[in-house]
């Protein structure tokens, strides 16, 4: 695990999404109304779409590009389509939040 | 031999006799009617809803022309009968009309009483009572000021509520310490004083009016106190008294109303009374119930039955939008009787039962009315309540450990249950009316069992009781739901979300018991465009509910990179506007410049980042957001009409930037487009937008409904109009009338399809009155709308949104 302090909770609108930018491309911060936090490529499985800009519900991201529903907690995609997104681990200690890059990083050696 | 059936008075009661007994027995009788009003008959109750502007004279007529044509019914309007000849059997208007009768029925209703303080007679003081009153409040209303209501009763608050929703400030001037002190007890008074006042309604109790202040029209009141409040309308709400004054003169026995029996008979049995101008058994009522059940006696009479009216038990619901309060019986305290109270602060909630004898005598409910129908039920029926005394209160569905489930509710209710309290209209009546006659639809049930057909409070009920009775034949798919969040469709949200002042997303997901915690990506941005048209003032607006490019307020392309469109109002632009797009271009780096289907510019392949940067540059050369990506007003396309064109024969250049300059900002259901074309050539495509103009030299032609994206479709048209001022209220009026019906991502022409184009052209151009409310609410919102987005964030605003939280390198990420 390498965990990487990337902000605070109160950073993130409720129900919204920031970017972490690495050299492996965009990750998606996810908060939802309830205050839990998700991680995952900022990428879309249908055709690359940045997730981070779609709309938050549940624990679920529609993609802004055409539609598809994203579950945070495990990547997939909801409904009749098919596609997973890579998502990492975020811990929230006290307010701060930590991303773990390790898988990140074992994908970019 | 067919009779002769007089009756005087147009009014609620003796319209639904009339139905009655056509149904009863068609073709008995030959009827005249006298109407002091110079209209058809029309439900009174909504007379509120038509003060607020939440209703048309026309949503509220109970029969038009063509019902009393089609019953063969002579109705005389505006004649008010002045005398009653029993020996001769004949009555008189005062404009020489008569006619002679069989049977003669008095239906004269109630006069508003007028209390006589000095002053009472100027100009602007008004009683409220019917349609007439209430054209004249809107009309002083218009100019604004403050409107005095005297009496906080019933029609008192009610009035007070309406002028409110028209924009005047309101002061209500009550003699009493608490309001509808009659139906309400103090801490329900309390809760409602509360909630009037949120809305601005100031109230002030304790209070006699000592005069009235003014030269020739009203400038103010004077307090018994001394105080002095200005104003420009008094509304006297308080009382009314049974109008008996020609059965009096005819010698009739009266005491405050007209005596009459049990068959609804007067003293002279030929000469029948109803409604609230009949005395029996010693009451006189102001309610519709009670009324419509003497109606249905009397028609059974008139029909050759025995039916005897025994009296009724009434009820209170007030008509104020987002206000739930029911009252019932007789609550004042008294030694041998006990009550329950449950009071929930945070959720406003306070209900109050009176028991005598382990029965209700009494109910008051503020904030949560549901089990006001099952109270009511109980208290009528004078059911023993002991076994379930300890749960009582929390109503029907938590009895027996019934499911919370409000079919199971409505299921447990007994045949006898009133489910319409307007129209009397009990379980067993819809039921059977819909087995009986095969009713599929809300309307057909309307329409024979005139359940919900009144003040609409009960449709809920109705509706389940339809699912109830007819499993999946009734196919409530004619609603499409919303989402899969809810079963509601589009109209019964936006209907619920001003019916109950919903006034947040938590809000309409709390009331309208959505199925998930937080909605989804259909109807969050549905509800929130919602709530932005119906509370502009009042919501704040839901970013994160919003769809990207609302969000950023540039368009996402497929790269994730942004195009940025900026306004050129009415695709005019000049030497330094062009430059200083060209200078944005180089410094960015702008990957594509195009020209736009719109008559404008487009910058694409923008990074996120640097949107703010770009539109502060945009912005220094006077650019605004083009808004290219809203559900609201994107372009207004012209040609260069009578300025420059051979054929032009207006300036459609200047009319067309007059429009988008007025529109810019709004939100609306999907995105709207506009044109302006100096002539029947039509250049700037008019002819297939969704609002457009064609001049012509005698003025201008207002389309809509046009569509040339995934439809094709010409345009209808609205109608003429001969100047520009009125082309932009005509305009603007339709524009706000399909904001306030159109359902979410629904384009003008799918609405127009759904209401009907006739219906639209009716309140836009010849409804002066609709148009003008329509106009004042579009203005009105402009003012919370018209902000430039792009400046906004180029000053800070959301500056999150732009920005990655962190930008990290996995050397310092490896420990
Ligand atoms: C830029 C432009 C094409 C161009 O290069 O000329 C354009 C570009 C887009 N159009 Fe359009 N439309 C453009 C004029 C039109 C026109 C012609 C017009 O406005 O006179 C139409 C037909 C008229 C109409 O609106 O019906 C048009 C009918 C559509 C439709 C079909 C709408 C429909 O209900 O039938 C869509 C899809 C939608 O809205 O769901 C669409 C959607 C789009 C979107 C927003 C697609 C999207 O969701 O990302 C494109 C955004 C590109 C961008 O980032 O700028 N665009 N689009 C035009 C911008 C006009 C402007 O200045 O704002
Ligand atoms: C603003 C308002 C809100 C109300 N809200 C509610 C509510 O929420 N619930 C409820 O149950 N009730 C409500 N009421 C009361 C309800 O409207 C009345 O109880 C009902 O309309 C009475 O019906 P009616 O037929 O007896 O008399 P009306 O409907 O008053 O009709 C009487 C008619 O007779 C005419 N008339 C009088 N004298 C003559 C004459 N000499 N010759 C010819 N015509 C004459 C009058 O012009 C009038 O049109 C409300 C009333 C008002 C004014
Ligand atoms: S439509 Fe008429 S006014 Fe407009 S450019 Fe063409 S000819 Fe001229
Ligand atoms: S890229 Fe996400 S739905 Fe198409």
């Amino acid at each position: 695990m390498t965990w990487v302090t990337i902000g605070r909770l109160e950073d993130i609108p409720v129900r919204g999404a920031r970017c972490v930018d690495t050299p492996e491309g965009r990750i998606a911060v996810f908060r939802t109304a309830d205050n839990r936090v998700f991680a995952m490529e900022d990428s879309c499985p249908h055709k690359r779409g940045p997730l981070s800009q779609g709309i938050v519900h549940g624990t679920s991201v529609t993609c802004p590009l055409h539609n598809w529903v994203i579950s945070l907690e495990s990547g997939s995609a909801q409904g009749a389509d098919v596609g997973q997104v890579r998502t990492m681990a975020v811990r929230n200690d006290n307010g701060t939040l930590l991303l773990d890059l390790a898988e990140l990083r074992i994908a970019a050696e | 031999m067919t009779e002769k059936l007089v009756i005087i008075g147009n009014g609620m009661a003796p319209g639904r006799m009339l139905e009655e007994l056509f149904e009863k027995a068609p073709g008995a009788y030959d009827v005249t009617i006298f109407n002091a009003e110079p209209r058809v008959n029309y439900d009174r109750i909504m007379l509120s809803p038509v003060l607020s502007g939440e209703k048309s004279f026309d949503d509220i007529v109970i029969h038009d022309d063509a019902w009393y044509a089609k019953n063969g019914v002579t109705l005389l309007k505006g004649a008010r009968v002045t005398e009653i000849d029993r020996d001769r059997r004949t009555v008189t208007a005062a404009d020489g009309r008569s006619a002679t009768y069989d049977k003669l029925v008095i239906a004269t209703g109630s006069t508003p009483i007028v209390i006589p303080v000095p002053g009472h007679q100027l100009s602007g003081v008004l009683a409220y009572r019917d349609l007439d009153d209430v054209d004249r409040m809107l009309e002083i209303a218009r100019n604004g000021g403050r409107a005095i209501v005297i009496g906080g009763g019933l029609l008192g608050l009610e009035a007070a509520y309406g002028l409110k929703r028209q924009g005047m400030d309101v002061t209500v001037i009550h003699l009493m310490p608490t309001i509808m002190e009659r139906q309400l007890d103090p801490p329900a008074a309390y809760m409602l004083k509360k909630a009037l006042g949120d809305r601005g309604i100031d109230i002030v109790t304790k209070a006699n009016t000592k005069a009235i202040l003014g030269t020739d029209k009203v400038e103010g009141i004077e307090l018994e106190d001394g105080r002095v409040i200005p104003g420009e309308m008094v509304v006297m709400a308080v009382g009314i008294r049974p109008n008996a004054t020609l059965a009096r003169a005819a010698g009739l026995e009266v005491n405050r109303g007209i005596v009459v029996d049990d068959g609804m008979a007067t003293s002279d049995p030929a000469i029948f009374a109803l409604g609230e101008c009949a005395e029996h058994r010693g009451v006189c009522y102001g309610l519709v119930a009670p009324l419509y059940e003497s109606a249905r006696a009397l028609a059974d009479r008139l029909a050759g039955g025995s039916a005897e009216y025994q009296g009724s038990v009434t009820n209170t619901k007030l008509k104020v939008t987002g206000i739930n309060l029911f009252s019932a019986g007789d609550f004042a305290e008294a030694p041998d009787r006990e009550e329950i109270v449950l009071r929930d602060a945070s959720a406003g909630v306070y209900k109050r039962l009176v028991l005598k004898d382990n029965r209700i005598v009494g109910t008051v409910l503020y904030g949560d009315t549901t089990d006001g129908s099952w109270f009511f039920d109980l208290m009528k029926k004078g059911s023993d309540v002991s076994t379930m005394r300890d749960t009582l209160i929390f109503g029907q569905s938590f009895q027996g450990g019934a499911p919370l489930d409000p079919m199971a509710a409505v299921a447990a209710l007994p045949d006898d249950a009133e489910i319409c309290g307007c129209n009397g209209v009990c379980k067993g009546k819809i039921t059977s009316t819909i087995t009986g006659k095969g009713l599929t639809t809300l309307n057909e049930v309307r329409a024979h069992t005139k359940a919900s057909a009144s003040c609409g409070n009960c449709t809920g009920l109705v509706e389940q009781l339809m699912k109830l009775t007819l499993g999946d034949r009734y196919n409530p798919a004619a609603v499409t739901p919303m989402c899969d969040c809810t079963d509601l469709g589009h109209d019964d949200v936006r209907r619920l979300i001003i019916a109950k002042g919903l006034k947040t997303i938590p809000a309409v997901m709390q009331e309208l018991e959505w199925k998930t915690s937080c909605g989804c990506a259909k109807c969050r941005p549905a509800l929130n465009y919602y709530l932005v048209c119906d509370w502009p003032d009042e919501y704040a607006d839901d970013y994160q509910s919003r769809f990207i490019n609302e969000r950023v307020h540039a368009n996402i392309q497929k790269d994730g990179t942004y195009s940025v469109v900026p306004r050129m109002w009415g695709g005019v632009t000049s030497a330094s506007e062009l430059r200083a797009i060209a200078d944005v271009v180089d410094k960015f780096q702008v990957p594509m410049v195009k020209v736009t289907g719109g008559q404008r510019i487009d910058l694409l392949g923008i990074q996120k980042e640097d949107l703010p940067a770009v539109w502060a540059d945009l912005g220094k050369a006077g650019f605004v957001s083009g808004q290219a990506y809203a559900k609201g007003l994107r372009t207004v396309k012209t040609c260069v009409g009578s300025e420059w064109c051979r054929f032009g024969t207006q300036d459609s250049t200047a009319l067309g930037i007059r429009l988008e300059k007025f529109m810019w900002g709004s939100w609306t259901p999907a995105k709207l487009k506009l044109a302006v074309s100096g002539c029947p050539r039509n250049c700037a495509e008019a002819t297939c937008k969704d609002i457009g103009v064609i001049c012509v030299d005698s003025g201008f032609e207002i389309h809509f409904a046009g569509a040339a994206g995934l439809e094709i479709k010409g345009t209808e048209v609205l109608g003429q109009v001969k100047t520009e001022d009125e082309a932009l209220e005509h305009i603007v009026a339709l524009t706000q009338m399909y904001r306030e019906q159109g359902r979410y991502l629904e384009r003008i022409y799918k609405w127009a399809k759904r209401v009907g184009l006739d219906e639209i052209r009716r309140q836009i151009m010849d409804d002066a009155e609709k148009r003008k409310g329509y106009f004042d609410r579009f203005v009105f919102s402009q003012k919370f709308a018209q902000v430039d987005p792009w400046s906004e964030r180029v000053s800070g605003k959301d500056k999150h949104e732009f920005k990655p939280l962190v930008v990290t390198g996995f050397s310092e990420a490896a420990e």
